[in-house]
């Protein structure tokens, strides 16, 4: 399992069309892909209508958890996600 | 007369008869004759039948309002594949032998709901849209359709809300302007709206007997007029007649070339002073951006902004022009206007002080933050790098090594970089003097001309007591300009002009005379410009 927290830059915080880009390159990896917002809820990353609702906003950290599959370049793939898209 | 008041979408002015749309109450069959595997495949086929509407009009909207904003229905898209939505629709299926329609309309709802509860005002307002797709898949299975929302005398739309598809697929030449009552003004259909160019009001507590009288939607003031006096009709007709008059401009001239009768062609870009000026560039159909004024996200930041917040912020500004030209302009910033925490030291003569590449150049950090953000977002469209305030060939030189030091770095993080235009703003008399020698550092040079003006008359811009002696035509300034291009071009640089000599319509046939490459201007002087360019003859002797 590997896991890592971001802090979201993004104005809007995670609406609908980063979600929408998080969940596509989700499907795309062969790993478990957990978001939380650190003290608040959490979401399977590939269920948009989930990580919608978990509102969250620019300065809300999130703790995201990779499991299963190539844990490793999943994990990359998701953080360099974040970190272009968040 | 009688007034009512709401949130305004668009400054613009409707006037029309009003007609108020109700959406039909449809009986849902709850119980289901059908096993619930036939159920679920019925919701399954309408399912994709949705999808598929949902993918046209994506289509429908990339071409009247643009990528960014026909993306919703992208996530519409994706919001009928969504895991939850399908499990609990079949669940409500199973469990309850229900009808699709029923089970789809019911989750609709719940989920619906649960946005609708939701803190964040942007959230709430996606209620909507969980709505929208659901009525989507039920009036599919059901057979029916939406009845026509505007008669075929066009009219001024009232509705207790719209959802965007609704907004997207209403036929423009009937529909004046709309009035909801519910909706914010940073819904989905808020900001079609406003992309349409269509007035709009959100908020409006309209009554039943409304439908059918003549009104006016007074977008600058956000009120609507039922009935209106006649003066104040008159003065509305007047207003909206302006408004038309701009907007004809502006459909005559989109997507033509700006090239005079003569066929010579120029370049017209937008300059912007922040992200959300980018909106207003593609209205006016400018052809790139010309100057983007990087300084807003110092000025607006309490410290100094990171490698990622502006990255994100080129990045958003270069996909949205997708792949239109974006110059940006690296940090210029001085003691007459700078961000607190740059802890800058009061000058006597600021505008010949420490400011812009001089800054840069001294305190490398900062400089290279924003060159790797920079060359970054690179990666994403059409980037070029321009370089304020350069006296010096060695500057140039320096700011390169700069840049490739920047190339290396992210080149060893291995992090995904575009290939950049670089160029430099030529502002400064020395500059002038100096451009055969600068053309060959770089790709091209764009004219500051209210530094240049200045520096070369020596004249405060500040100093009102000035006025008299100052003059933007100054012979002197002319030359300067002259001189650049034929320096440039000379080289093998495009020049162009970003100050405001560039949006002057009296020295339009001089600069394409003078040979410029391109003008960029503020958004709202590009249409004007754009007229005057296709008018002009240069083949015709000069008018003195």
């Amino acid at each position: 399992m590997k896991k890592f927290e971001y802090t979201i830059t993004d104005p809007l915080g995670i609406h609908a069309r980063p979600a929408g880009l998080l969940v596509k390159a989700v499907k795309a990896l062969d790993s478990t892909v957990t978001i939380e917002k650190v003290g608040g809820k959490s979401a399977e990353a590939k269920k948009l209508m989930a990580v919608m609702g978990l509102g969250i906003k620019q300065g809300d950290t999130v703790a995201v958890t990779v499991e299963g599959g190539d844990e490793d370049a999943s994990a990359a793939a998701v953080e360099k996600f974040f970190k272009e898209n968040l | 007369m009688q007034v009512a008041t709401g949130k305004s979408i668009l400054n613009g002015i409707a006037i029309g008869p009003l007609r108020i749309y109700k959406k039909e109450e449809t009986e849902t069959t709850v119980t289901s004759g059908l096993t619930p595997e036939e159920e679920y495949t019925r919701f399954e086929a309408a399912r994709v039948k949705a999808q598929e509407q949902l993918g046209e009009l994506y289509d429908k909207a990339l071409d009247e309002v643009g990528e960014e904003n026909a993306a919703i229905f992208e996530i519409h898209q994706m919001m009928l594949e969504d895991e939850d939505y399908l499990d609990a629709v079949k669940s409500i299926i199973e469990t309850q032998n229900a009808t699709a329609e029923y089970a789809t309309e019911t989750t609709g709802e719940n989920f619906s709901a649960a946005f609708a509860a939701m803190e964040d005002a942007y959230m709430r307002a996606r209620a909507a849209d969980v709505k929208d797709i659901s009525r989507r898949v039920v009036n599919i299975l059901s057979g029916r359709e939406d009845a026509d929302m505007l008669s075929d005398q066009p009219a001024i739309l009232v509705a207790d809300d719209l959802t965007p598809s609704e907004t997207v697929q209403l036929d423009k030449t009937k529909l004046l302007g709309f009035i909801t009552r519910h909706g914010s003004s940073n819904s989905h259909t808020a900001i079609l709206a406003r992309t349409m160019n269509i007035p709009a009001l959100v908020g409006v507590d309209f009554s039943d007997d409304w439908d059918g009288k003549l009104a006016v939607i007074d977008g600058y003031n956000s009120c609507v007029y039922i009935e209106p006096a006649p003066e104040l009709l008159t003065t509305m007709e007047e207003k909206r007649s302006n408004d038309l008059k701009q907007e004809a401009l502006l459909q005559n001239l989109k997507k033509k070339p700006n090239v005079t009768l003569d066929g010579r062609e120029i370049k017209v870009y937008a300059n912007i002073g922040n992200a959300g000026d980018v909106g207003l560039v593609l209205q006016n159909d400018a052809q790139g951006i010309g100057l983007f004024r990087s300084e807003f996200i110092y000025l607006d930041s309490e410290d100094f902004p990171t490698e990622d917040q502006q990255f994100l912020l080129y990045k958003r500004v270069v996909e949205t022009m997708a792949g239109k030209k974006v110059i940006i302009r690296t940090l210029d910033i001085g003691a007459d206007k700078q961000a607190g925490y740059f802890g800058l030291d009061k000058e006597e003569n600021p505008a010949l002080g420490y400011r812009a590449i001089r800054i840069c150049l001294t305190q490398k950090k900062i400089f290279k933050t924003q060159l790797r953000a920079i060359l970054r977002a690179g990666a994403f469209g059409t980037v070029s790098i321009m370089f304020p305030m350069i006296i010096s060939v060695r500057e140039v030189r320096d700011a390169k090594e700069v840049l490739e030091e920047c190339k290396a770095e992210l080149r060893e993080r291995g992090v995904a970089m575009g290939e950049v235009e670089i160029g430099i703003m030529i502002e400064t008399p020395a500059a002038v003097m100096m451009a055969d020698e600068l053309a060959e550092e770089v790709e091209f040079f764009s004219l500051g001309t209210n530094d240049l003006t200045q520096y070369t008359l020596a004249i405060d811009r500040q100093n009102p007591k000035l006025d008299n002696f100052y003059d933007s035509h100054h012979p002197a300034v002319l030359r300067m300009i002259k001189h650049t291009v034929e320096a440039g071009h000379r080289h093998g640089c495009w020049v162009g002009i970003c100050g405001e000599l560039g949006a002057d319509q009296t020295l339009t046939e001089t600069f394409l005379r003078m040979g410029l490459d391109e003008l960029s201007v503020s958004p709202a002087a590009i249409l004007p410009l754009r007229k005057k360019i296709r008018g002009l003859d240069l083949s015709k002797e000069p008018e003195t």
